[in-house]
């Protein structure tokens, strides 16, 4: 499927801007766009090595582990295939934890690292897993309590009330969290059934 | 209640690091020399997650400069009309998945023109606030274990992306639709 969309997006790229006599403009974007890409991910270079840094110490010192305890019997339900004790549980609870306070800088990071103990139990190293899927899927829809960069901006445009998206917020993203859960369980089955030949 | 939200964002940080720091040391972690072990990796990752960064990142720069991007937005929105929600949110809609920055910019954009507390203010807010950048995501999270075939990873976060876009127009058009 990501070759398909990956395909299509330059594909109708170069053919609009060929019909609207600009062609010259694919390859001045193409190049900045590499660009950008780099510079995004050197800029993450410094909030991954921090909290990288104090992940590390958390799990060292079992807090990680003490973490996944607590939401055991959710976990089980939504990732069938992780064992119960392993390292992975706790970096996905603290990733949807940072999530759902809206801290984005703090999420990332929990994220990758709870990716890389998904990868340990992952056979074919390649292919995303049924784990990773659901994962994916609640991290891009997860529920938001404190949508935190949009509130700065009300406020900065002088809204009378900045927070007042908070409950339409929580609302949409309980749905959307709601779906994402639904879509991830149905498209494994599809999944399963036709032995992944789809993509 | 804006205070709270803005104390909390404040706070949770501080709180956790010292949480762990303490704790750590209580537990005869070194502390100093894990964190040093643990940020070490930062580097290597952020190299690792470059070519799939650039890959998505290309066409998605390619897709808006060419004007696709405005092709596909222009078919979209007789749909849009159709179920009562403002066409100016359109754009935001449809950049959300690809690029955080761009969409964000929209929202400024948006806000500053029609006003944070108008309609189209707060249904651009809740839906700045209420989806991530579904694509920025998955490449990231893919890329830094070195993982190419997604699976359905992409048609459940746009399903849930979808859910979440019409979510946030049902209960925004239905609390404020006295805001003009």
């Amino acid at each position: 499927m990501v070759n398909y969309i990956w395909l299509g997006m330059i594909l109708m790229g170069v053919v609009t801007a060929a019909w609207n006599g600009q062609i010259e403009v694919v390859t001045k974007a193409a190049l900045e766009g590499a660009q950008t890409a780099v510079t995004t991910a050197f800029s993450l270079i410094a909030i991954m090595a921090f909290w990288l840094g104090i992940m590390k110490i958390a799990e060292e010192a079992g807090l990680v582990k003490v973490l996944a305890v607590l939401v055991r019997p959710l976990i089980r339900l939504l990732f069938p295939s992780v064992p119960k004790d392993h390292p992975a549980v706790g970096a996905i609870v603290m990733n949807l934890s940072a999530n759902m306070l809206g801290l984005g800088n703090a999420a990332t990071p929990m994220g990758l690292i709870a990716m890389n103990e998904l990868q340990k139990l992952n056979p074919k190293p390649d292919t995303a897993s049924e784990a990773m899927c659901t994962f994916l899927a609640l991290n891009t829809a997860c529920i938001t309590i404190i949508p935190s960069t949009i509130i700065g901006i009300r406020a900065f445009y002088g809204s009378a009330d900045p927070a007042m998206v908070v409950g339409t917020t929580l609302f949409a993203t309980t749905c959307g969290m709601t779906a994402a859960i639904l879509a991830d369980q149905f498209f494994r089955r599809l999944y399963r059934l036709r032995g992944g030949g789809l993509c | 209640m804006l205070e709270a939200i803005s104390a909390v964002s404040k706070w949770a940080i501080p709180v956790f690091l010292t949480l762990v720091l303490v704790i750590g040391t209580l537990r005869r972690v070194q502390v100093f020399e894990t964190f040093v072990a643990g940020a070490e990796q930062g580097f290597g990752l952020a190299v690792k997650i470059i070519p799939f960064l650039v890959a998505m990142i290309v066409a998605i720069s390619i897709f808006r400069a060419s004007g696709a991007m405005d092709v596909l937005i222009s078919m979209v929105s007789p749909f849009f009309n159709l179920i009562g929600a403002p066409a100016e949110v359109l754009p935001h809609a449809v950049m959300r998945p690809l690029s955080g920055g761009a969409a964000l910019g929209i929202a400024s954009e948006m806000i500053e023109e029609h006003g944070p507390d108008s309609l189209i203010g707060v249904l651009v807010s809740t839906m700045q606030g209420s989806t991530d950048t579904t694509f920025y995501i998955l490449t990231l999270y893919f890329g830094s274990v070195g993982i190419r075939k997604y699976r359905y990873a992409i048609a459940s976060g746009l399903t849930a992306d979808l859910t979440t876009l019409f979510a946030s127009i049902f209960i925004v058009t239905l609390l404020f639709a006295h805001l003009s």
